[in-house]
């Protein structure tokens, strides 16, 4: 659990924090409704979870709600790698 | 009766929320043609009250120039009102025609499909060109009318950071297994004025073969040295796949957009792009006054010189004043102060001293990144932007935001 968070952790970061944006992003940091990742941008981060782990996830589950913070997101990668 | 009492409170309780987080947005009735000063009414049934206007996408202020007005006249009288037909019914004239043309000559490409606006040009075109086997790389601050018609293709999507040349190359480099390629971007981002870095992005996808998409709307007319557009400006003229541009801006202001770009992809365009399939042709009255604007800024540089060097003694003087702007070259100068409430009290005090410009802020921009954002004009004198400068002067002095850098005003007034 703690190699995912810091993985799609870094990965958030990297992909979708500005050099000059100072905001603070952790686990329960609201990515979507917080304005940090467009819903337009989201289909980035389910490509990369796709293929890091090697899961498939249905468009119908990769809803803003699921990937609005790192702790959503883990529970649908979990989920997906138990499927 | 299906609109029930209970639809309609549901409705009156929606609309009550954007009010109570500041997100309704309200008319202001203009009671004068479209220029550098303007007879406003604002509030609604409030006295009218010239303001000097510093918000419009008048650039080269030809909304409302005589000889655009008289051969608007000219094409009522000789081709009627109103075609009354999609384009490939009964709704092409010779006019049309001759407005592509003179657009594709002026752009530098190979062919030219008028739209009923630039809205609906990127609505259509994504789909008509692309397929499932191909990917739209774009950047994250594009314009929302181009993310609407990225939604409506069935390409994969994908985006690279604002300007963030490294970034897109990693994304050009992860989708060399898609059939095509397509980077898309504004020319000029209409939010923060500044320019896309086309030179490197024409690079990327000669490297990476990718196409490259640019919405010129916010400088067709006034960019680069004859005005071509940003392409002009970034020296690579000739070389963008796609452009899209508006008639509602610089070039007169009216309304109507266009595809421009490879023949056989405006073809697709003509053939596939539903908002040209299924509304109305352009109508011969701004047909006509458009193809007076193109006949205008072909002829000289005059009008976009003027533009820019208001534009550079606008962008000096708020800086010697003390305001925080985004840096760039374009006519769209953001004065930025970061807390959406604080842009609106600015912008309503702007208005008491007559000077009109608009507050934006969240969903139309970044949290935390509101902001008035000031546009300039061919039709702007020194006086006018002497009187507005002043304005800002004052109302900057009454916050107390003056000499203030971002985290002192954001340490004032929260994000």
């Amino acid at each position: 659990m703690d190699d995912i968070s810091k993985t799609v952790l870094d990965y958030v970061k990297r992909e979708y924090i500005e050099e000059d944006d100072d905001r603070e992003v952790n686990i329960d940091t609201p990515l979507i409704s917080g304005g940090i990742v467009d819903s337009f941008s989201m289909v980035s981060l389910k490509r990369f979870l796709e293929k890091k782990y090697n899961i498939r996830i249905p468009d119908a589950d990769a809803s803003p709600e699921a990937f609005d913070t790192v702790r959503s997101i883990i529970a649908l990668v979990t989920r997906f790698k138990k499927d | 009766m299906a609109f029930s009492d209970k639809t309609r409170a549901d409705y009156q309780n929606e609309l009550g929320a954007l009010k109570d987080a500041g997100l309704f947005k309200e008319e202001r009735f203009i009671h004068s043609p479209q220029s550098s000063e303007i007879v406003v009414e604002f509030p609604a049934g409030s006295t009218t009250k010239k303001v000097i206007n510093m918000c419009a996408n008048n650039y080269l202020g030809l909304s409302s120039h005589p000889e655009v007005v008289q051969a608007a006249h000219n094409g009522l009288e000789v081709r009627g009102y109103g075609m009354s037909s999609v384009r490939f019914i009964c709704g092409t004239q010779d006019i049309h025609r001759q407005l592509e043309q003179k657009l594709s000559e002026f752009l530098g490409a190979e062919d030219t499909l008028l739209f009923p606006s630039c809205m609906d040009a990127n609505a259509g075109v994504f789909e008509a060109v692309l397929t499932d086997k191909d990917v739209m790389i774009a950047d994250r601050l594009v314009h929302a009318s181009i993310i609407d018609g990225m939604r409506l293709c069935k390409a994969m999507q994908d985006s690279f950071k604002h300007s963030d040349m490294a970034h897109l190359e990693e994304k050009l480099q992860e989708h060399q297994d898609k059939r095509w390629r397509m980077v898309i971007t504004d020319g000029v981002f209409s939010m923060d004025g500044d320019i896309a870095k086309l030179d490197t992005i024409v690079e990327l996808a000669d490297k990476y073969d990718a196409m490259v998409f640019v919405d010129d709307s916010h400088s067709s007319g006034f960019i680069g040295k004859t005005g071509r557009g940003t392409h002009e400006h970034c020296g690579v003229f000739g070389r963008i796949d796609i452009i899209t541009t508006t008639l509602g801006k610089a070039l007169g202001g009216a309304s109507g957009g266009c595809v421009s770009g490879r023949r056989e992809l405006v073809e697709m365009c003509r053939q596939k792009a539903r908002p040209y399939l299924f509304s109305n042709s352009v109508p011969p009255v701004i047909v006509a006054g458009a193809l007076r604007v193109i006949d205008l800024i072909s002829q000289t540089t005059e009008r976009r010189d003027k533009l820019e060097w208001n534009t550079k003694y606008w962008r000096k003087m708020l800086t010697d004043i003390g305001l925080d702007i985004k840096a760039g070259d374009s006519p769209i100068v953001p004065v930025m102060l970061y807390n959406a409430k604080l842009a609106q009290d600015f912008a309503r005090d702007l208005f008491t001293e007559g000077i009109y410009a608009i507050g934006f802020f969240f969903p139309v921009v970044p949290k935390g990144q509101a902001r008035i954002r000031t546009q300039l004009s061919a039709a702007h004198n020194k006086e006018h932007l002497d009187l507005a400068g002043e304005a800002f002067r004052k109302v900057g002095a009454k916050y107390g935001i003056l000499g203030k850098g971002k985290k002192e005003i954001i340490e004032m007034f929260g994000m």
